[in-house]
């Protein structure tokens, strides 16, 4: 399994060079062809498996020098860590990474001994992860290329440190395969760590006060989840003698000894990871760094592991008092979030609450633990993960060519740039039209809430995807309204990289759409075999045959209709303006008898959903709910 | 499987006309109430024969396609409904089908449509709940989300679900756009919005939105009888029943409120939604 070893070494290797090598189109080049073979690495670890028929596989058992490596790393990010705590004068944040460092290495040195297991595990779930890491995160990077080459000359006050920027893209991807394919705590423990450095240099990377102040919420926010994971994995391999991920599940299901402690901290660390109440507003404060970064944050990296280690988790967590507060976090945090995305105009904004919203429902899925929810869960985080990253990118370039990135600044935008109007409109529809994948995951995790019986969860789901539908909505209707923009065509500045990843992205979009059934088929179902050990049929094959028929259906219409009405002649008329256009649709007699421009915009309602004090209120309703359930999982233990 | 796509096939065939006639009477009897004699019953009919003979008037040249989308993806709900399939899939088509109605708004861009049109999505946020709730509650009533074996279980679902039915009821008057929730369009011209969102549908394009309209109020009344047919003959006569007094009923709260403002029909539908949906389905999921 040397590929294994590649696709966590290789990335670091093309840090390197992409750190050292100071000419912009040179490193383009090298990052292209780095994506490349990170990709087709992939594809050979993904064939390997296949030919060995999709079966776990489990290998390097004895690892001592690789984990005096992963020690001393560890030791070095600590030490990193504590220098710019110093620099920036946090100095308490510093402990959250010395504490947990001195953990691990006190009980790797001197803890007791641990038992024998595989430290790489290769199935289902993490080639899923595998994949949607090299090709999403992938072309993220490629498409950085010619985004940054923009980006800096917007912004000529922020001095560009290009090479940094694909130095940190490139080890977070090598670091999010260390992630998704280890199975030891203590590998995964690091990995852990260097995502959560990673993000915040990557937030970082304007170096001005906002960017700042966000990267050391980031970082403490995940090193405070960091400390959980280790607290846990130390607890663990303390009374159980054992760091596998595995076992601790398989131990959970059955209610074993010493794992309940360690299963909620480590849920704990996934939901700040992953964003929740009272943890959101660092994946929120994220977006101040250059597109590309918050692209990869939000889609294939970073809130993803937190997701990742959730479905692990969710076998153990399935019914017990850690599920139940993994569940009610995370369809709070749905509920709440997409409620403050109605009160944003600010494109990325949006697109970030709405990544905690979908979050959200994926961390609830996870919390309920049954296999049917863990379907929804998957199927969520595949497509969501393809439709935010076209939608990051999509905003990143549009931001590019008209010099804003907020919503009412693309009214008519698919008039003045086409291309990333679709782009944006594919990628939003993507998020909650009918066809979509998303919308069907939404369905199969309100019927899996109303089997297990979790009332609580129905009415957010009800209420949260009411609201999710008004926000895109009402974007995507300012693309397509014309009016005080008429006329006015922007040039579409976006690179050839840029474009080759926008499509690319688009094309995965529609396709994962159409082969919804054979994913389920083949790939889910085996999948939630594999965590599950069984597995009942979350929608029958007519469902999914009838949803088939549906999406084409969906598709062909509005084509047909389009291709009809173009050949019928429309006799054009102006709008009705109570009879005092100026002629055109663009203005009107204003009461002093002079002409008026005419400005269209949507509602936002920041006075009754103030997405700050809902923000503020979510954070202490979930901070209570998160304080009382820890206290009854302790609680449940003592007694 | 035959029995499901006839029922399917009538409902396209015959929706129309049964919309059309509802329409007939529902203005007839609002006449009545105002002391009025009324237009025909089958004025609604005569109007849209008329529009569709009409050349194609419009604002914007793209508003005819995504009109003609919407009105297949309404018709398409239906016929998922009354051919016996899943309850929520037809849900979801319907509110991709609402979607559309609200592009076809928005793309003129005048200034009475655009303000309709956000008003439309205020109102797609304020029923959509209910309308999730009510098949979470046929759901937990009779075991599955088929409309076939819904309507073929052996009891009378309204005995489960009357908060279910009560937060339906309520949410019918937006979506049938009734008085006091007609925020986004009324039937009348003179009001703040003008038309809301058919200010600038003329012609055609308004016969085709008429006749979407006719198919979902069919729709909407299918789904209320839902509540109440079951597999013994007595449930017939009793959903007829039921339908025409839900009807009724609408046309009555149209006649007798005055137009409400948008914050406080939003308000009050996720209040009425929570408190009857939601304390149904609390109890549904204790005694289940």
């Amino acid at each position: 399994m040397a590929v294994v070893i590649f696709l966590i070494c290789f990335p670091l290797v093309m840090a390197l060079a992409s750190y050292l090598v100071r000419d912009d189109r040179t490193r383009n080049l090298l990052a292209r062809a780095g994506v490349a073979v990170i990709m087709a690495a992939v594809l050979w670890l993904v064939f390997i498996w296949i030919s060995g028929g999709r079966q776990v596989i489990n290998c390097y058992y004895d690892t001592e020098a690789a984990d005096h490596i992963i020690l001393a790393v560890e030791v070095v990010l600590m030490f990193i860590i504590t220098g710019l705590c110093c620099r920036h004068r946090k100095y308490w944040i510093s402990l959250l990474s010395i504490v947990p460092t001195l953990l691990i290495a006190w009980f790797e040195l001197e803890g007791p001994e641990t038992e024998r297991i595989s430290h790489i595990q290769i199935d289902h779930l993490s080639i899923l992860m595998c994949l949607i890491i090299a090709f999403i995160g992938g072309f993220i990077i490629i498409y950085s290329g010619g985004y940054m080459t923009h980006y800096h000359q917007h912004h000529v006050r922020i001095k560009p440190r290009k090479n940094y920027f694909f130095a940190m893209l490139f080890i977070f991807l090598g670091a999010m395969f260390g992630f998704v394919l280890s199975s030891s705590l203590l590998w995964i423990d690091l990995f852990w760590e260097i995502t959560s450095v990673c993000s915040f240099m990557l937030i970082g990377y304007t170096r001005d006060e906002e960017a700042i102040y966000n990267s050391f919420r980031a970082l403490w926010m995940n090193l405070l989840g960091g400390t959980a994971l280790a607290v846990g994995i130390v607890y663990y391999g303390y009374f159980a003698h054992t760091v596998s991920l595995d076992t601790l599940v398989a131990e959970g299901m059955h209610g074993g000894e010493f794992t309940t402690i360690p299963i909620a901290l480590i849920a704990f660390a996934a939901m700040t990871k992953a964003a929740q109440l009272p943890f959101s507003t660092w994946l929120l404060g994220a977006m101040v760094a250059p597109t590309p970064s918050s692209a990869l944050l939000h889609s294939a990296t970073m809130v993803k592991a937190g997701i990742y280690i959730l479905f692990r988790l969710a076998p153990a967590i399935g019914g017990t008092r850690t599920g139940m507060l993994v569940s009610l976090i995370g369809g709070f945090t749905f509920f709440v979030t997409s409620i403050m995305a109605i009160g944003q105009d600010d494109g990325k904004k949006i697109l970030a609450c709405s990544t905690v919203s979908n979050l959200g429902l994926m961390v609830a899925c996870a919390g309920i633990g049954k296999a049917e929810t863990i379907w929804a869960g998957v199927m969520l985080m595949i497509f969501h993960a393809i439709s935010k990253s076209l939608l990051f990118q999509a905003v990143g370039a549009t931001e590019n060519a008209i010099g804003s990135r907020n919503v009412e600044n693309m009214h008519g935008l698919m008039y003045r740039i086409p291309m990333l109007a679709m782009f944006i409109f594919i990628g939003i529809a993507g998020m909650f039209l009918a066809p979509f994948g998303m919308l069907i995951s939404k369905w199969a995790a309100l019927k899996a809430s109303v089997d297990s019986g979790n009332v609580v969860m129905v009415l957010f789901i009800a209420f949260g995807s009411a609201t999710t539908s008004f926000y895109w909505s009402k974007w995507m209707g300012k693309l397509i309204s014309r009016s005080h923009v008429s006329g006015s065509r922007h040039e579409d500045i976006t690179l050839p990289d840029e474009r080759l990843s926008l499509y690319v992205h688009a094309f995965l979009m529609i396709a994962v759409c159409l082969l919804l059934p054979v994913i389920s088929r083949l790939f889910v179902n085996p999948l939630l075999l594999e965590l599950f050990g069984q597995y009942k049929v979350v929608l029958p094959l007519e469902v999914l045959i009838l949803l088939e028929l549906i999406i084409i259906f969906v598709f062909a219409v509005p084509m047909a209709a389009y291709r009809y009405s173009k050949r019928v002649k429309t006799n054009v008329k102006l709008s009705y303006m109570s009879g005092i256009n100026m002629g055109d649709n663009n203005s009107f007699v204003d009461s002093f008898g002079a002409s008026r421009k005419l400005w269209l915009s949507n509602y936002y309602f920041s006075d009754k959903f103030d997405p700050d004090r809902l923000m503020v209120y979510g954070q202490i309703m979930a901070m209570a709910l998160m304080i009382v359930l820890l206290c009854l999982i302790v609680g449940g233990i003592l007694a | 499987m035959k029995m499901n796509i006839i029922s399917a096939l009538l409902y396209i065939l015959l929706a129309p006309l049964a919309g059309a006639l509802m329409d007939g009477v529902g203005r007839k009897i609002s006449a009545r109430m105002q002391g009025r004699i009324g237009p025909p019953i089958l004025q609604s009919y005569y109007d849209v024969r008329k529009l569709l003979g009409k050349q194609v008037i419009a604002v914007s040249p793209l508003q005819s396609f995504l009109l003609i989308s919407y009105l297949v993806l309404m018709v398409l709900t239906g016929a998922l409904f009354f051919s016996g399939s899943d309850i929520l899939l037809s849900i979801f088509v319907l509110s991709t089908a609402a979607t559309f109605l609200y592009f076809s708004t928005v793309i003129t861009s005048s200034p009475y449509n655009t303000i309709a049109a956000s008003r439309e999505l205020i109102q797609i946020m304020a029923y959509e709940p209910a309308v999730i709730l009510a098949c979470v509650g046929f759901y937990l009533a009779a075991g599955s989300f088929q409309v076939d074996e819904i309507a073929s279980t052996n009891t009378c679902m309204l005995l489960y679900t009357p908060g279910f039915f009560a937060a339906f009821v309520f949410i019918l008057t937006i979506k049938m756009r009734k008085s006091p929730f007609d925020v986004s369009t009324s039937h009348h011209a003179h009001q703040e919005l003008v038309k809301g969102v058919t200010t600038e549908m003329g012609a055609r394009n308004l016969a085709l939105y008429s006749i979407a309209e006719w198919y979902e109020n069919v729709f909407l009344m299918g789904m209320a009888g839902l509540f109440v047919i079951n597999s013994h003959w007595w449930s017939i006569p009793l959903t007829a029943l039921l339908v025409m007094a839900t009807f009724f009923l609408e046309i009555l709260i149209d006649n007798s409120n005055a137009r409400m403002k948008w914050e406080n029909m939003f308000r009050l539908s996720w209040e009425v939604t929570l408190l009857a949906a939601g304390v149904n389905l609390l109890i549904l999921m204790l005694i289940r």
